[in-house]
């Protein structure tokens, strides 16, 4: 009988090695390989001297001296959080509604219409930028159709190259990024505690206030870190539409990487972009805690 | 009741607008792409001149665009080939690996979606560099294989985690081993599943522009091929036709692999709605980075 109770139990010392290693390895291989050790290398890089071979000669700390006290790095990086941050908010405080409607007023629509602001996501990044460009050029869309309405007498250069257009481009490149954890934040609120609060005397918005607002909070952090992070190091949209005006870090890392050749500094910048992105996810995780996360 | 049932509609009606409206955004800029691409015109402007499928004839015979067509499929392909095995065994041995260093690969692969993909270009340049075979079609293929990796991890662990746990112990019971139950019991009843990883890690692949910028070599991919076109305005209609085709491409791939993985769901769902402990996100299979 024990033999048997053990039999249904699955234990590691029956698990063969040989399954374990098979099973273990390709993943081993991309994480620690492909992800871990090649941002060591990164991070290995940032402290060498530049003397044009792959990993540099020598440690310095020259390369983080440059980038913390030459007033154009920070100037850059500064505008990239701006940027970063402004479309963040536009991303979620627009997507709350879409996500509060599928999950308490979507009904039978519900899984075609979560379909349809995934869909974009799955559709090609570099093409919706190039839209935008469409849409904002000089002799674009948007000038030609303010012209035919007779809205303006010529077409303005004021939409394109700018850091507006890198904002608005921006959130809409990332606004399904947004959609999926607040719906599913929302979507695991369970609805008794909307019924108490309903019996309990609270008004429509009351409860939304004091109940579904912060209730949905870890799913407002997590869409807020999603877009975040890509956008902060984002190269296509101010390279497309963004014009010298808005340089962002991204822009900078990789001309450091072409260009300039110069590829211990390039690492430095990246790393202080991997700082900042730490930062934001402590923060994050803090407001998470504070807010009871569930997960 | 009958009044708060009725601003309850009232609510939900202007947030169908809202909802609708936002729609309209999300698709109206990309939507002008197919528009201008049957344009008889060189420039994107209203109003439109006329109907013209020249475009796209310009699109057939031009040997770099099929060379750059025929790269990204091979990277497409063999990249989610990699990407979904490193998903099915990652998820796999983070649900029934009992082992630390299960979890740890689990949430490491999940990581990338945190790293900008400028990042992932330049640490991967430096990788393949020191590997000796430098920027190619190899170094874009590990490139793609990790910028896919959180979607394939994502998925197949939300398929697997809704298998009753009762099926492989009864596979255990009838006295098959762990490899036996793998591959006969665990890997057919997430096939559906592993189809839409494939497919979603090729779309990744075969959309993926900046990692592919920094790890190409001679050999540009589909996107690396568009974003030489743009610097020429004479071509944007032809970018613009090529741009469609991807489109359309990626839309039916996309709807494809969302009907796949949602039938895989709800089969498996079935027996799973029985065990309260099953989290309602992973039995709707919505896709989730930041479940830890």
């Amino acid at each position: 009988m024990a033999t048997a109770v053990a039999e249904v139990t699955p234990s590691r010392s029956r698990t063969p090695a040989s399954f374990r290693a098979a099973m273990l390895l390709p993943g081993a291989l991309a994480t620690f390989v492909l992800i871990l050790f090649a941002l060591a290398l990164v991070v290995f890089l940032a402290f060498r001297v530049n003397d044009g071979s792959l990993l540099g000669a020598g440690f310095t700390l020259a390369n983080f001296v440059t980038v913390a006290t030459d007033p154009l790095y920070l100037t850059v990086t500064l505008r990239s959080l701006a940027i970063a941050g402004l479309v963040t908010l536009a991303t979620v405080v627009t997507a709350y509604p879409v996500a509060y409607y599928l999950a308490f007023h979507a009904g039978r629509r519900r899984s075609m219409l979560l379909f349809l602001v995934t869909l974009p996501f799955w559709t090609s990044y570099l093409l919706r930028v190039f839209a935008w460009k469409i849409v904002l050029a000089y002799n674009g869309v948007l000038n030609s159709a303010l012209l035919e309405s007779g809205l303006t007498s010529e077409p303005t250069l004021a939409f394109l190259n700018t850091p507006a257009a890198v904002v608005v481009t921006l959130a809409h490149a990332y606004a399904p990024f947004a959609i999926l954890p607040i719906y599913v934040a929302l979507e695991t609120i369970p609805r008794s505690l909307l019924e108490a609060a309903a019996d309990l005397g609270a008004k429509p918005f009351t409860s939304f206030r004091r109940v579904v607002l912060p209730n949905s909070m870890p799913g407002v952090l997590a869409a807020a870190l999603v877009v975040f992070v890509p956008t902060v190091g984002d190269y296509v949209t101010p390279a497309l539409v963004g014009g010298p005006a808005s340089t962002m870090i991204g822009t900078m890392i990789q001309a450091e990487f072409g260009k300039a050749n110069d590829w211990p500094f390039g690492a430095a910048l990246s790393v202080a972009v991997m700082l900042v992105i730490l930062a934001v996810v402590l923060v994050v995780r803090l407001a998470n805690r504070r807010f009871g996360s569930r997960t | 009741m009958s009044a708060a049932s009725a601003t309850q509609a009232g609510r939900g009606g202007w947030l169908g607008i809202y909802v609708l409206g936002y729609l309209v955004f999300l698709y109206l800029p990309v939507s002008l792409i197919p528009l201008f691409s049957f344009n008889d015109s060189i420039q994107a402007a209203f109003p439109l001149k006329g109907f013209t499928l020249d475009w796209y004839r310009t699109l057939s015979g031009n040997s770099a665009l099929s060379g750059a067509l025929v790269t990204s499929l091979m990277i497409g392909i063999t990249a989610a080939a990699g990407a979904t095995l490193c998903g099915i065994t990652i998820a796999y041995m983070d649900l029934y690996g009992r082992s630390a260093i299960a979890g740890t690969i689990s949430a490491i692969a999940r990581l990338p979606i945190l790293i900008p993909g400028v990042i992932v270009g330049i640490s991967l340049l430096i990788l393949v560099n020191l590997a000796g075979f430098g920027p190619s079609r190899i170094a874009i293929v590990l490139g793609h294989i990790l910028v896919a990796l959180p979607t394939t991890v994502v998925i197949m662990r939300s398929r697997f985690a809704a298998i009753p746990k009762t099926i492989p112990e009864a596979a255990l019971d009838l006295g098959a081993r762990d490899w036996t139950i793998f591959r006969r019991v665990m890997l057919p009843l997430a096939a559906p599943a592993i189809a839409s990883a494939f497919m979603l890690a090729f779309l990744n692949s075969f959309d993926e522009f900046i990692v592919a910028f920094f790890l190409a070599g001679t050999e540009p991919t589909l996107p690396l091929y568009i974003w030489n076109q743009l610097r020429f305005p004479k071509s944007l209609p032809t970018v613009m036709a090529l741009g469609t085709v991807i489109l359309v491409v990626s839309i039916v791939i996309a709807s494809f692999a969302e009907f796949l993985r949602h039938r895989g769901l709800s089969t498996a769902a079935r027996p799973a709605r029985l065990d309260p402990s099953q989290p309602k996100e992973t039995a709707r299979g919505e896709l989730q980075w930041h479940s830890t």
